[in-house]
């Protein structure tokens, strides 16, 4: 009765986890004193340095959980965990890498041929090889299941037509993980007849457009797919069970600390801001903060041991996006309130840079990854409601 | 949580569904003593949990006290036990013998202070919980942990918003029947272990507010449907859930930490104060989200979901409501600066 159907187990973090962010703590100190990146808010989607990337994949900080012979350093999902929320907090540029380490290698590994394995996933640990999210299209966006990409087979392959959108950095990356349809929807439920294939967007008759976002930058964009010839051995899993590969894609996509941490800088620089100025109205509102994202980030490391444990907790990582995403928006509003406003538009200070750039890029959190309605409803089915 | 808390965890919830019904929580209110409950409950050693059993408890683990009171706040529990377990631990830490029946502490009041001179004790504070109901009173004065009948002390009554006894309690003149020196028990220790207690007892009752709001939200029929079927509902619904799980969260790490004196005394500071703001945040949107959810049925006394929130309404302002907690948690934040904010949160 006391404790409900959610489990956030604790997580006691060894010493090996403590060595680990240590390495990563120097490693970031030395970045920023040699100039190596400037921290800006957002910097999982925002902040894309191919050379960052590769130094993290020397490191061994990339494809951590995957096993050797795939260029992987078989640790541990907290190992993990403790990179990713050192990097994001800092503000590091990651995401040239971010999508692939997170979610296109885990499924290629989960779900991908040998050949597939052994060609990417070294390359993706590397730092050098990056990823773009086929998911979304321009008629579907929370409703990903009437999406119209669709392929049609072909001899010895695949060919596709459509349009997929909102894919961060696509115009970087090398691969797309498309979700297409390759049976018409009225042969089964309009979760079948969905497949996902791996295309190399260089291939001919891809074309890429960018799309500016409101704070003026185009880090995503649409993706136009006219006659594209995808070989068989660009499948990714079996034909037809796309649907369910995608469902076990969104748990790793929704389930990190990109989901509390996009504003961390801004909460950061505000402090530095206030500096000696500190008062107890600005003591109250940083200790509502700071209370908020202990609680945030001792959620997320249950649900990352949940992930360790190859469980798959899709309804704890809903409720800790949804609440995680709205913490993010306070954090910017709390410091609004705290420091005195200035011109934001180019802004040279780092607390105004930072602030400006968690502004106009906040309303994108409860929206990229399922939006927070979405969320909701995946817990009120788990409640029994629907 | 040890091995030993699912079993406490089943024992109790099998006492306190059968004998802590919601007509023995109104009983309770009009001031009459639930005997029987609380005799069941001592029978079963869930008041002395954590004392050990040379000085006359259970002897249990921490986690298991905690564990118990989380069940006691989901069921509304009217008597003292969180108070006699608070008070049969402050006995123990000051090495005293610890007396059967009902107790309570004092002062609880942020920054109230009781005196002691020559034997005697001086001094009034405020809100005591249960004074009248009780035994004895474990009094912390002037360093010293003063274990005293309640008897022998005069009262002024007073009642929570749940219609629980918070009495005003004159100790001037008495004489405790045993003093020790306080060591290790502190009034901000007093205030910590306070501020943990009702935070898991405010988990404990956002579980069952969540629970009686999915339950009645699936039985009301209105346009045709259960009115859990409408989105707007759902998504309420949905947002208690996220209010009851961070409040567990945030109520566990504290009370995994703040009786344990080999953890760094700023990590406990920092955990407790974490969880009085969370919990007692998730305690005002999580009773208003039930509320909107039971429509003008749960605004009735006839109906129990008032047991849970008008407890959720009293004990977020006990023990330091969430600004004091925020207060001295963004002190903590303050005083590290910008480049220890990270290092503060993850406690390395």
């Amino acid at each position: 009765m006391a404790d409900g159907k959610f489990r956030f187990p604790a997580v006691e973090l060894g010493p090996e986890a403590t060595e680990l962010r240590r390495e990563v703590r120097a490693f970031l100190a030395e970045e920023l004193r040699t100039g190596g990146f400037k921290p800006i808010a957002d910097s999982w989607t925002a902040g894309m340095s191919p050379e960052f990337s590769r130094k993290l994949g020397a490191r061994g900080w990339l494809g951590m959980m995957w096993p050797k012979k795939y260029g992987g350093h078989e640790r541990t999902a907290l190992d993990r965990y403790v990179v990713t929320e050192e990097l994001l907090t800092a503000g590091a540029p990651v995401a040239m890498h971010w999508i692939a380490d997170r979610q296109s290698g885990p499924l290629l590994l989960r779900f991908g041929t040998e050949k597939q394995r052994e060609e990417i996933l070294p390359r993706i640990a590397r730092g050098e090889c990056y990823f773009a999210i086929g998911m979304s299209e321009p008629d579907s966006g929370s409703d990903l299941a009437s999406l119209r990409t669709a392929a049609k087979k072909v001899d010895g392959g695949w060919v596709v037509n459509g349009r997929k959108i909102w894919s961060s950095g696509a115009h970087l990356c090398h691969y797309m993980i498309t979700l297409v349809r390759t049976a018409p929807k009225e042969d089964g439920g309009r979760h079948d007849g969905l497949s996902q294939f791996l295309i190399d967007l260089k291939s001919p008759g891809v074309s890429i457009r960018p799309i500016k976002n409101i704070a003026g930058d185009s880090h995503f964009n649409e993706t136009v797919f006219d006659e594209v010839s995808v070989p068989d051995e660009m499948v990714v899993g079996k034909i037809g069970d796309g649907w369910r590969q995608v469902v076990s894609e969104l748990a790793y996509e929704r389930s990190g600390p990109e989901r509390f941490l996009s504003t961390f800088v801004v909460m950061r620089e505000g402090l530095r801001e206030i500096g000696a100025d500190a008062d107890a109205r600005s003591d109250e509102a940083f200790g509502r903060l700071a209370a908020r994202l202990k609680t945030l980030r001792r959620m997320s490391l249950g649900v990352g041991s949940l992930l360790q444990q190859g469980q798959s907790p899709v309804t704890e990582a809903a409720l800790v996006k949804d609440i995680g995403t709205r913490y993010e928006r306070e954090v910017l509003e709390e410091m609004r309130r705290l420091l005195p406003a200035r011109p934001l538009g180019q802004s040279p200070d780092p607390y105004g840079s930072v602030l400006r750039d968690g502004i106009l890029y906040v309303p994108s959190a409860t929206i990229r990854g399922g939006t927070n309605e979405v969320l909701k409803g995946i817990v009120a089915r788990e409640l029994g409601l629907r | 949580m040890s091995d030993n808390d699912n079993i406490i965890v089943d024992t109790t919830t099998r006492l306190l569904q059968d004998l802590c019904t919601p007509s023995i929580v109104n009983d309770a209110e009009e001031g009459k003593w639930p005997t029987v409950l609380w005799n069941a409950l001592e029978e079963a050693g869930l008041p002395l949990t954590w004392v050990s059993d040379e000085l006359g408890g259970a002897g249990a683990e921490i986690s298991d006290g905690f564990a118990v009171l989380k069940v006691a706040g989901s069921f509304a529990v009217p008597v003292p036990l969180a108070e006699t377990l608070m008070a049969g631990m402050l006995l123990a830490k000051a090495g005293m013998n610890v007396p059967q029946g009902p107790m309570s502490i004092a002062p609880v009041q942020p920054g109230a202070t009781i005196g002691l001179q020559g034997g005697v004790l001086k001094g009034t504070t405020r809100f005591v919980p249960f004074a009248r109901s009780v035994k004895h009173l474990v009094v912390l004065a002037d360093g010293n942990v003063c274990l005293v009948a309640a008897g022998d002390c005069s009262m002024s009554h007073g009642i929570s918003l749940a219609g629980e006894p918070r009495d005003d309690v004159s100790f001037d003149g008495v004489k405790p029947l045993d003093v020790a020196p306080a060591g290790e028990v502190s009034a901000d220790f007093v205030q910590q272990l306070g501020a943990t207690v009702r935070s898991v007892q405010m988990a404990g009752a956002l579980q069952r507010i969540l629970d009686q709001s999915v339950e009645y939200a699936m039985e009301r029929v209105q346009f045709g449907r259960p009115i859990g079927k409408f989105q707007a509902v759902q998504h309420n619904l949905a947002e208690l859930a996220g209010e009851v799980a961070a409040a567990g969260a945030a109520a566990d790490a504290a009370a995994e930490v703040v009786a344990d004196p080999s953890i760094d005394a700023d990590r406990r500071a920092a955990e407790v104060a974490t969880a009085k703001v969370r919990v007692g945040e998730a305690a005002g949107k999580g009773a208003a989200i039930a509320h909107q959810a039971h429509g003008a049925m749960g605004f009735t006394y006839e109906h129990s979901l008032h047991h849970s929130t008008r407890r959720l309404w009293s004990w977020r302002d006990e023990f330091g409501n969430e600004a004091v907690w925020a207060g001295r948690l963004g002190r903590l934040v303050a005083a590290r600066g910008a480049d220890n904010l990270w290092p503060f949160i993850t406690g390395e």
